[in-house]
């Protein structure tokens, strides 16, 4: 005898849901796992079997951070990077996204072609020579030099150039018969509209600059402007043994992003599409 | 023309970033990968000899590059359709009419996503521990032996490649996600009069529509994974026995550590030259099946 149709689909509801349920246990166990290891005491999680949560929840692991390995410094720094990336890129892409969506000029089309086309090269072929030069320059060993790359780009470009084009050309044909200069519009009318894809920008530029690893590991050497990642890469190295100090020194830079995604996820979203997704 | 003068003005700041941040050591790249510029050469510019192709000639002479490429193509091969078909089957979840809460579990299962890449290789090196992690536990309690992760070159690499599937998969499940949701319903109204059962219905209707999604995705993780680095320096150092040295790790070395920034140009230009020979192989693979 078949099963009902009921009974069919009720199973199918149960599995589809319940691998769910197990699929983001999996997303998640790692970052709860760090999250519950960062409150053991010292040298507690190095104990067999593994345990899942501490014993007597204690900061030991946070104080040692701040105290002895100057985490507040490299989460100062970190903030300040990634705040300036994000201003930097804002201020860059957003005038020429709009540039290249909504201002006749020569070669407008042949330029914007060119610079999709150089998407394909991988940014890693421009880090030796580009090391070099900021090093004549006197930006290596500087925050500068970790700055310049992020502060302009194809990507962010063309994500602000896609959303531009919806801008109807009438109302800014209007403010021009109006009387009204070009950079009077883009502050009064475009700006305005282009509230939400910045939201995106931004909030990509900065989730890029805060994560960002092998460009601020060759550009800074002087560990006290070290960033987050750059500084757990380094104590990874040196403290292998110590499971709570790490997995605390995680939590700290692993928390921000993940709080500012939670907060803004649609904008993430749309961005992450429209990257994608192109034409 | 109208607001010809002010288009120029507004995309010149970002062009001249680009321009002289991006496109010139481009170029610098290539005539530098042809010199053998050195720690020598770093501390007096006099010190450059041009040598043609010399770096290109002696690093396909060298059998530790090609472990590097090896080590990266490994990586590729076993990480990128198992990230794939992670993406796929979280998408075909999440996409279930049956499914409940989707907003949390889309949450849910993309956070590994944003988290930065050092802080989850350091977590993910204490899960894979011999002795103290929790996969090696786990595992044991279900009868199988531990293994030691990222000890022994045979599973050092294969470890990485979990990692990464974890990491990663998210990104393309949204992009999957998008894919599934243009598919016209009246497709698969038509499949189930047909009697299709769901099975037939993903073969048939679901994967011959998201085929050109699926092809842009696939050009997308293979060119991301090929630049594998911060997860071998984080969690392995590229050891053991070299078994995790990437190409762009071999350039950091070669670069960053031994100050042979001529020879680690020859190696980004042939990673890049890599990067495009994949493409075109997917490329040509998708043409042949009338996806592209």
């Amino acid at each position: 005898m078949k099963p009902s149709p009921e009974l069919r689909s009720a199973a199918a509801g149960l599995a589809v849901n319940g691998l769910l349920v197990l699929g983001a246990a999996i997303a998640l166990a790692p970052l709860l796992w760090m999250v519950s290891v960062s409150f053991m005491r010292p040298g507690e999680a190095d104990s067999f079997p593994p345990p899942l949560l501490p014993r007597a929840p204690s900061l030991a692991a946070y104080r040692d951070l701040f105290a002895h390995h100057g985490m507040g410094r490299y989460f100062a720094n970190s903030l300040f990077l990634a705040s300036a990336a994000t201003a930097l890129s804002l201020l860059f892409n957003v005038m020429a996204g709009y540039a290249f969506a909504k201002l006749r000029f020569a070669g407008r089309d042949r330029v914007f072609q060119f610079l999709l086309g150089a998407l394909i090269i991988p940014g890693q072929v421009a880090m030796i020579p580009l090391f070099l030069m900021l090093k004549a320059l006197g930006l290596v060993n500087n925050f500068g030099g970790v700055l310049i790359p992020a502060a302009a780009g194809v990507f962010g470009i063309f994500l602000v150039r896609q959303y531009a084009l919806s801008i109807p050309d009438e109302l800014l044909e209007a403010a021009r018969v109006d009387g009204a200069g070009e950079f009077r519009i883009f502050r009064s009318i475009v700006l305005p509209a282009l509230a939400p894809i910045m939201v995106t920008l931004a909030t990509f530029s900065f989730l890029a600059a805060w994560n960002d690893f092998m460009w601020p590991l060759i550009v800074l050497s002087d560990d006290r402007l070290y960033t987050l990642p750059v500084a757990l890469a380094s104590l990874a190295r040196e403290h292998v043994q110590d499971s709570e100090l790490m997995m605390a020194g995680a939590v700290v830079t692993v928390l921000p992003v993940l709080l500012l995604f939670v907060v803004l996820q649609r904008y993430y979203i749309r961005g992450l599409l429209a990257g994608s997704v192109k034409g | 023309m109208r607001g010809g003068g002010a288009g120029w003005a507004f995309v010149a700041p970002a062009l001249a970033i680009i321009g002289v941040f991006f496109f010139a050591p481009v170029a610098a790249a290539f005539a530098l990968s042809l010199t053998d510029f050195d720690i020598y050469a770093l501390a007096d510019l006099r010190n450059i000899r041009f040598v043609g192709l010399g770096n290109y000639g002696e690093l396909l002479a060298n059998p530790l590059f090609w472990q590097a490429v090896g080590n990266t193509l490994y990586f590729v091969i076993l990480g990128v359709p198992l990230s794939i078909c992670a993406s796929l089957g979280a998408a075909l979840l999440l996409d279930s009419r049956l499914a409940r809460f989707k907003a949390f579990f889309r949450t849910a299962l993309f956070a590994p996503v944003v988290t930065t890449l050092v802080a989850t290789a350091v977590i993910w090196r204490y899960l894979l521990h011999t002795r103290y992690g929790l996969i090696d536990a786990a595992m044991g309690a279900i009868g199988v032996a531990p293994i030691d992760w990222l000890g022994d070159p045979r599973w050092a690499m294969p470890a990485i490649v979990l990692f990464a599937v974890w990491k990663n998969f998210g990104y393309n499940m949204i992009i999957f996600l998008a894919g599934l949701q243009t598919i016209p319903e009246d497709l698969y109204e038509a499949a189930r009069i047909d009697g299709a059962s769901a099975a037939r219905r993903l073969w048939h209707v679901t994967l011959p529509s998201l085929a050109p999604v699926i092809l842009l995705v696939s050009l997308l993780t293979f060119a991301g994974y090929l630049q594998l680095f911060a997860e071998p320096y984080v969690m392995t150092q590229g050891g053991p026995a070299r078994s995790t040295v990437s190409v762009l790790y071999f350039m950091y070395e070669q670069g960053f550590k031994w100050w042979n920034l001529g020879m680690a140009s020859a190696v980004a230009f042939l990673l890049f030259a890599l990067m495009l020979a994949v493409s075109m192989v997917q490329l040509a693979v998708a043409r042949r099946r009338g996806v592209a």
